[in-house]
């Protein structure tokens, strides 16, 4: 089998076996993110030398019969929203072209330990705000399964990456559904965690409440691989939670019989794609014939999501991006003509913070700064932020009540199929539906897993997604393993990548 | 004064202190003070992308020991929450405070002037919260290019932040009541609130309460004074203020709430204060719990246990050491007042000459004296409690008379060196019994008249002698020679 085709598991197992060098196995990946991001647009640095040395590092200690971490050669993609003292940091932002920091985040400092291979950062909607990654200052990302359509986002660059066969696993984060949302949209398989189960320090931050970062991969298995990784305790992070990290692939064979997953009538209101719909259905019949029940729960505030996530996610990301002023790093205006008569400016500090931010930030990051600084203001903190963070805790009351009687959420991870590029540009709202069924989960602080449950009529994947109580990654692991030994979905590659490649 | 003035005074402190501590409140790097510009930073305090802030329990503890000692309630839950504002040396665009629940509040500290200066006053506490502090701006203008220099090193600083009620009613006051903030601060080890340091920063609030013809009191516009840098320029800032707003209500008749709460800035060199921008003081800071971190509990255990490591405050102290070594409350409250390294002084001296009343003399009329001229301490003080006592100890023994004792002190100071040296080099010795006696024998049948006074009840005469006996030898102690004489003239009876 060809290394574009393997595993994660796999590779790392050839890698380990000495069937293929990290320099070979790097340089597959290097050669076919070469020939397709100038079409995808997934990467927006790509570390061909550092990856090359570093692999030929790993190949070399190999030899000497030195210890090797547990990833050892496995190339990883890196959301650019993690910190790298190796590559820059952008977060798709003008306002951090070229930013390099000088320390790594605890993730990538994890993978760097277990000997992954850094093959580049991907590209995402600027500051992970977004449901396209038509918000990057970089481009968009296309959708490997039709060139003409949106990955979703804000993780669409690694959607896409791992979709068109350019990494074999990478790294994103999600907030609202960053991870899961275009991992549906592009037929993979994409992990968000509970709230602190993976620390965040080194990862830019979005709605620090909100924010969790995880693997997407090709498979559930190759996710709980990387998860062994990447979660655990990290003294850097309060909100790091100190709990052991179980072995996840060890726990993956236990059968399904027995577990309940649970299945909300409303997901099923108008809006839905009937594809999607149908999709999703035939997913719990799948997972019934490997011995789960479904049982009809409520979420009787889900419906409140969208307005609860819509204001505590900019109050949040208002103050986490006060940072970038052009004071300290990042982008500065020019000084420039625009004196206090001319421009209107009280001082030339002033005038240097509004023409950075004003020129640094794209148009959805200043529409969140002003609708989280708005709703922050003296007089409406308690009718906009005070009140979400009460329905905030009915709506994590409704998963924990839920998780009385199941022990699984499942349902579509979005109402339609990958949408086309500049369909919703022109209208946010509709935009901010698309997480319609994933801020639950990140406002519950819960885990959810997103994989693919089959195709639309014109060749588009259809998501699922599962939800867990906290900390029951290994069941979201194993109920999506289980799914993807009974079904092969998430084995079809993309035909407009495989053209690509030619 | 002011009780002769046709208003009261009514002023609140605002005080805030850096606390002890070897690292900053939610980083590891270190709080040293004046370090070169930025070396004392870490990508938390940058406030760069993706760094998380880790609480520094031993801030929360140190703070905790304050807020106890204020007689605060300690909040058996606490959390943080974000102040945001727009400012170069706040590289965040926020600091991390405390807001709607602060982890104390509801204290007091009673200030007592000992002179009756004033009448003792207990002023409330409202709260006291920890903060991160700023970095610094400096203004370059040497290079006359109008850039601004920002150093980091400070920020994320630990801050405790101590408000008052309106309790304190006289500039005098005010600075006293601060004064025995910072003594019971700094007795605690909780800071060493060194103002040019920036360790201890005060603004106060104030305004005037106005009796009316009528019965009803009128009120001035508060107005918050900052820029004070010293205690000094704290009660010169409040009594022209006070003065300045008597005549602002003659001229104006504005009453508070009719105008918005004002900024003024203390100009110390001119000794007035001025209005600040009004952009400055109407901002909304958006306040909202910082997620990053998660809220504090503190428990009754904790609480025992900071209070079992804390020492004796000073309004204690001064009971317990007056009582102890029955001095007067006048002279436990000046030993009190000068820290607690010179009470550990007192102390251990006191127990060396065995008797509080003599130590405590020595203590202010002699230590505290050179203390005072040379403007240092009592732990840099040349001559340790074992060597003072020494002295001490002669002296009331008679060797030496208490002006030839100060003269032996002066050199041990100026020398470092043991009593014993200091009277060798000095070349005085210690005269024997036996040498007064003769001494003064020869002075009596020397001096038939001065004899014959002291005879007839007229004892002041012996006075007389005692010049001739310093003369014939300086070492005699003149108290001696007196008694020796009187108790030879009696015998002659
Ligand atoms: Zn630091």
């Amino acid at each position: 089998m060809q290394p574009l085709e393997m595993s994660a598991v796999d590779l790392v197992a050839a890698l380990r076996q000495g069937d293929i060098t990290a320099v070979q196995c790097t340089t597959v990946f290097l050669d076919r993110i070469e020939a397709t991001n100038g079409t995808i647009n997934a990467f927006l640095t790509v570390d061909r030398e550092g990856s090359l040395v570093r692999a030929a590092d790993i190949d070399a200690r190999r030899k000497a019969g030195k210890p090797l971490g547990a990833l050892a050669g496995l190339p990883v993609a890196l959301k650019d929203v993690l910190c790298t003292n190796d590559m820059p940091t952008t977060c798709a932002s003008k306002m951090l072209k070229g930013f390099r920091p000088p320390y790594d985040a605890d993730v990538v400092a994890r993978l760097r330990q277990a000997d992954a291979v850094f093959v580049g950062k991907t590209n995402m909607d600027e500051f992970a705000m977004g449901g396209s990654n038509e918000n990057s200052a970089f481009g968009p990302v296309r959708n490997p399964w039709d060139l003409s359509r949106a990955p979703g986002g804000s993780s669409g660059g690694s959607a896409a990456c791992v979709a068109a066969d350019m990494a074999p696993v990478a790294i994103g984060s999600d907030t609202g559904g960053s991870i899961r949302q275009p991992a549906g949209l592009c037929g993979i398989t994409g992990l968000k965690p509970t709230y602190g189960r993976v620390s965040r320090r080194g990862l830019v931050a979005f709605a620090s409440s909100l924010d969790q970062i995880g693997p997407m991969a090709r498979s559930a298995a190759d996710c709980a691989l990387i998860m062994e990784t990447i979660a655990g305790h990290d003294p850097g992070d309060s909100t790091s939670l100190s709990v052991d990290v179980p072995r996840y692939t060890d726990l993956l064979d236990k059968p399904l019989s027995g577990v309940r997953i649970g299945r909300v009538p409303e997901h099923y209101a108008e809006g839905l794609d009937p594809e999607v719909a149908k999709g999703v259905e035939e997913a719990f019949a799948v997972l019934k014939a490997a011995g789960a029940t479904v049982h009809d729960v409520q979420l009787p505030h889900a419906k409140y999501g969208i307005p609860t996530y819509y204001l505590i996610a900019p109050c949040e990301a208002s103050s986490n991006l006060a940072r970038y002023d052009g004071a300290h790093y990042g982008h500065r205006a020019e000084p420039g003509g625009h004196a206090k008569k001319a421009g209107g400016f009280e001082s030339p500090l002033v005038e240097m913070y509004c023409r950075s931010r004003a020129e640094g930030f794209g148009p959805e990051v200043k529409r969140r700064i002003m609708l989280g600084t708005y709703a922050l203001s003296a007089g409406y903190y308690d009718a906009y932020y005070a009140k979400a963070l009460r329905v905030r805790r009915l709506i994590r009351q409704d998963y924990l009540d839920a998780f009385q009687s199941v022990d699984l959420v499942g349902g579509p991870v979005s109402a339609t199929p990958a949408f086309k590029l500049g369909e919703k540009t022109d209208d946010p709202l509709a935009m901010y539906l698309v997480d319609l069924y994933t801020v639950g989960t990140n406002l519950a602080g819960v885990g959810g897993i997103s994989f693919p449950c089959g195709f639309t009529k014109s060749g588009l994947p259809i998501g699922f997604q599962l939800q867990a109580p906290p900390l029951a990654e290994p069941l979201l692991l194993q109920a999506a393993d289980r799914f993807q030994r009974l079904t092969d979905w998430h084995r079809r590659r993309p035909k407009a990548a495989g053209e690509v490649k030619a | 004064m002011s009780t002769a003035a046709p208003y009261t005074t009514i002023i609140g402190l605002e005080v805030h202190v850096q606390l002890m501590t070897r690292t900053k409140l939610f980083c590891g790097c270190s709080t040293k003070f004046g370090g070169a510009p930025n070396t004392q930073v870490c990508p938390t305090c940058l406030g760069l992308p993706g760094s998380l802030p880790v609480m520094n329990r031993q801030a929360f503890d140190l703070a905790l020991r304050a807020a106890l000692a204020l007689d605060c309630t300690i909040a058996p839950f606490t959390k943080w929450d974000r102040k945001n504002y727009f400012y170069p040396d706040l590289p965040k665009g926020y600091q991390i405070s405390q807001f709607d629940l602060p982890f104390s509040s509801d204290g007091t500290l009673e200030v007592v002037d000992p002179k009756g200066a004033f009448e003792p006053r207990r002023v409330g506490i409202i709260r006291v919260h920890l903060e991160e502090d700023a970095g610094k701006s400096m203004h370059d203008e040497a290079a006359g290019t109008g850039d601004t220099r920002i150093d980091l090193n400070r920020a994320g600083t630990p801050l405790c932040e101590i408000v008052t009620q309106p309790d304190l009613r006289s500039p005098q006051e005010s600075r006293a009541w601060l004064n025995e903030l910072k003594l019971l601060l700094v007795y605690l080890g909780v800071s060493d609130c060194n103002m040019q340091e920036g360790s201890l920063r005060v603004d106060a609030n104030v305004n005037l309460h106005i009796p009316q013809a009528d019965g009803r009191v009128a009120k001035t516009p508060i107005v918050e004074i900052k820029n004070m840098n010293s205690f000094r320029s704290v009660e010169r800032a409040l009594v022209y203020e006070a003065a300045r707003q008597w005549e602002e209500w003659q001229a104006t008749k504005a009453e508070m709430g009719k105008t918005p709460k004002q900024t003024r800035g203390w100009d110390d060199p001119a000794g007035i204060t001025r209005a600040q921008r009004h952009k400055e003081e109407s901002s909304d800071y958006r306040y909202f719990p910082e997620p990053d971190l998660v809220p504090v509990t503190v428990t009754a255990e904790q609480i025992a246990s900071i209070r079992g490591e804390m020492r004796e405050p000073p309004v204690s102290l001064r009971k317990s050491l007056a009582s102890k070594w029955t001095i007067s409350a006048y002279d436990a409250d000046v030993l009190v007042n000068q820290g607690r390294e010179l009470v550990d002084y007192f102390e251990d001296l006191a127990t060396r000459v065995g008797e509080g009343k003599v130590a405590s003399n020595w203590m202010q009329q002699d230590v505290l004296r050179i203390l005072n001229d040379t403007n240092s301490t009592v732990t840099a003080f040349p001559i340790r409690p074992a060597g003072l006592a020494d002295l001490i100890g002669r002296v009331v023994k008679g060797d030496f008379d208490t002006s030839r004792g100060r003269e032996i002190f002066a050199e041990m100071v100026t020398s470092g060196r043991p009593v014993d040296e200091v009277v060798a080099s000095m070349g005085i010795s210690a005269v024997s019994d036996d040498d007064v006696l003769a001494l003064c024998r020869e002075l009596l049948a020397a001096n038939p008249k001065i004899v014959a006074d002291v005879k007839s009840g007229k004892e002041q005469a012996a006075a007389g002698l005692i010049g001739q006996a310093k003369k014939k030898n300086p070492n005699v102690n003149p108290g001696k020679v007196r008694a020796t004489c009187i108790d030879l003239i009696r015998a002659m009876e």
